[in-house]
């Protein structure tokens, strides 16, 4: 099994809840896609290529300073299990992990983190850079990113066009290949149903959103994934300001939907995130889905100063540890679907006793 | 009065912009506003990625006759990838592929984007040296002029585009 305490901050420094809007922004991404000049795209690609075009970003990686002491994880040699760690903490795609039906990962898939930062390679482009920060941290996370890119394009050929900027294997990253989101928890606009208007303006303003887990993921805890929907015709800082524009926007109607809900309804509102509390605290089996409902209720809660005493940092813990593959881990073995209900919900029930102690 | 750019449909646009004392005015339909990126209502990111591959090189979608859109047998010199693997994949080969099938690709990115032109960070190479930003534009401004003596309006619209990027 992997050990991920050889990853700074395990990966996940991005969940510990210290960035700007924490209570409704769990973490903020930054995306770059690059590929280099002269080899073929991945999808178009023999092993041999995508052998080839590993070995020359781990010798870039060595002397570029953004990813010294990085850990690279071969996902091409991994079982499953630890494949399915590294996707359910955002580090890499399901795409790259091979965790699509009947899928393996190809040969030559990698993934290289250190801390906020990582680069999966051989995905659909040959890098995919992200950094992950906590919060509302758009900004910060691109001079991070910024860093980043120039070290390793000062030593690797991008593949770049005067007109179409940098070309990346789907048109739709064309451009600066950069896709900046946000991670949201937005129960206010759900339970006021004003979310269907919300997600249908950014639709309009040429922002996109998802599910948790980015591309054809379901919305599930009331967590959306929202991101710039065009990469190119604007400057990389334009397209950052105009998103980060349109996130403090809908945190601001998120904000006006809670105050409309405790102004007309407190009691109900008092009730739903107290049990959602209550179920999580003594509840004897928690599926995944009921586990993300219940977390949105008690987040909710947390935020409104109605539970007192629990951390975001502890429910973004309990968002990505009560996941399939994390409760393996943990545990230490495998654990068949029929006790994964059982061995969740006492995970849950440890991690809240621990934040009352 | 006809569109500009396909010469085909009423125009019900017109676009006049000023470029260092240079005056260009664009008549355009619907559909050409929105392939060169003028908003007419949000209509531009509408088109689903998957609807429009397919239709490329099929006619109708790129409303201008092209002389290089006809063949769906066009492979990418480099890695192979011919305009069918682009349309069932929707991906392209490499890097090469973008120059193989340009036109496509350009029709495609401002359908996508609402522009095909980069307005990002300039990238340079390793061992690559920075252009003559100045002997560019003046190039660029040059060309410009003669496209507009010419009426070439769809160039000098793209020419316009790279000059405001450069600058």
């Amino acid at each position: 099994m992997i050990d991920l305490a050889l990853v700074p901050d395990d990966g996940i420094g991005w969940l510990d809840g210290s960035g700007a809007e924490s209570p409704i922004v769990l973490s903020s991404r930054i995306r770059l896609a690059r590929n280099l000049a002269g080899h073929p795209f991945s999808q178009r690609s023999r092993d041999a290529d995508r052998m080839a075009v590993l070995a020359l970003v781990r010798e870039a990686a060595t002397a570029v300073p953004s990813l010294d002491g990085s850990v690279t994880f071969r996902l091409d040699q991994l079982d499953r299990p630890d494949r399915q760690v590294l996707h359910e903490r955002h580090l890499v795609s399901r795409e790259l992990a091979g965790l699509e039906a009947g899928g393996r990962p190809r040969a030559g898939a990698a993934v290289m983190v250190r801390g906020p930062a990582a680069v999966m390679v051989n995905e659909e482009d040959h890098l995919r850079l992200q950094v992950m920060r906590s919060g509302l941290a758009v900004e910060d996370g691109y001079v991070q990113m910024e860093a980043l890119d120039t070290g390793l394009g000062r030593l690797l050929p991008f593949a770049f066009h005067q007109e179409f900027g940098y070309l990346t294997a789907c048109p739709t990253n064309a451009g600066t290949g950069l896709r900046a989101s946000v991670l949201i928890h937005l129960p206010g606009l759900v339970l006021t149903k004003e979310i269907g208007k919300v997600l249908q303006g950014l639709a309009q303003v040429g922002l996109t959103f998802r599910g948790l887990y980015g591309e054809g993921s379901e919305v599930v805890g009331n967590f959306f994934q929202l991101s710039n929907q065009t990469t190119l015709g604007k400057s990389e800082e334009d397209l950052l300001d105009h998103f980060g524009k349109v996130v403090r926007q809908v945190i601001a109607y998120e904000q006006q939907a809670r105050d409309v809900m405790i102004r007309t309804a407190p009691a109900e509102v008092d009730d739903k995130v107290w049990r959602a509390y209550g179920l999580l605290r003594y509840a004897r089996t928690l599926s995944f889905e009921e586990t993300m409902n219940l977390l949105s209720g008690v987040r909710l809660g947390a935020a409104l100063n109605l539970i007192p005493g629990v951390r975001v940092y502890t429910l973004n813990k309990l968002l990505i540890f009560t996941q399939t593959a994390h409760l393996a881990a943990l545990e230490g073995r495998a654990v068949g679907d029929p006790e994964l209900p059982t061995v969740r919900a006492a995970y849950v029930r440890k991690l809240l006793d621990a934040e009352l102690a | 009065m006809r569109c500009d750019h396909c010469g085909l449909r009423d125009a019900v646009i017109n676009l006049t912009q000023v470029e260092h004392d240079t005056k260009v005015t664009l008549h355009l339909c619907e559909d050409c506003a929105q392939q060169k990126g003028i908003e007419t209502g949000g209509a531009v990111l509408k088109s689903p990625l998957g609807g429009f591959i397919t239709a490329m090189g099929k006619g109708p979608a790129s409303p201008a006759p092209r002389p290089a859109a006809a063949a769906t047998a066009e492979r990418c010199p480099s890695c192979g990838a011919t305009l069918q693997d682009f349309r069932e994949s929707g991906r392209l080969g490499c890097g090469e592929c973008y120059l193989a099938f340009e036109v496509h690709v350009r029709d495609l990115l401002r359908r996508l984007h609402g522009s095909s032109q980069h307005a990002g960070e300039r990238y340079l190479a390793p061992g690559e040296r920075a252009p003559d930003r100045r002997a560019e534009l003046l190039d660029l401004r040059d060309r410009l002029r003669r496209a507009v003596d010419t009426e070439n309006f769809e160039l000098a619209a793209e020419l316009r585009d790279r000059i405001r990027v450069l600058e």
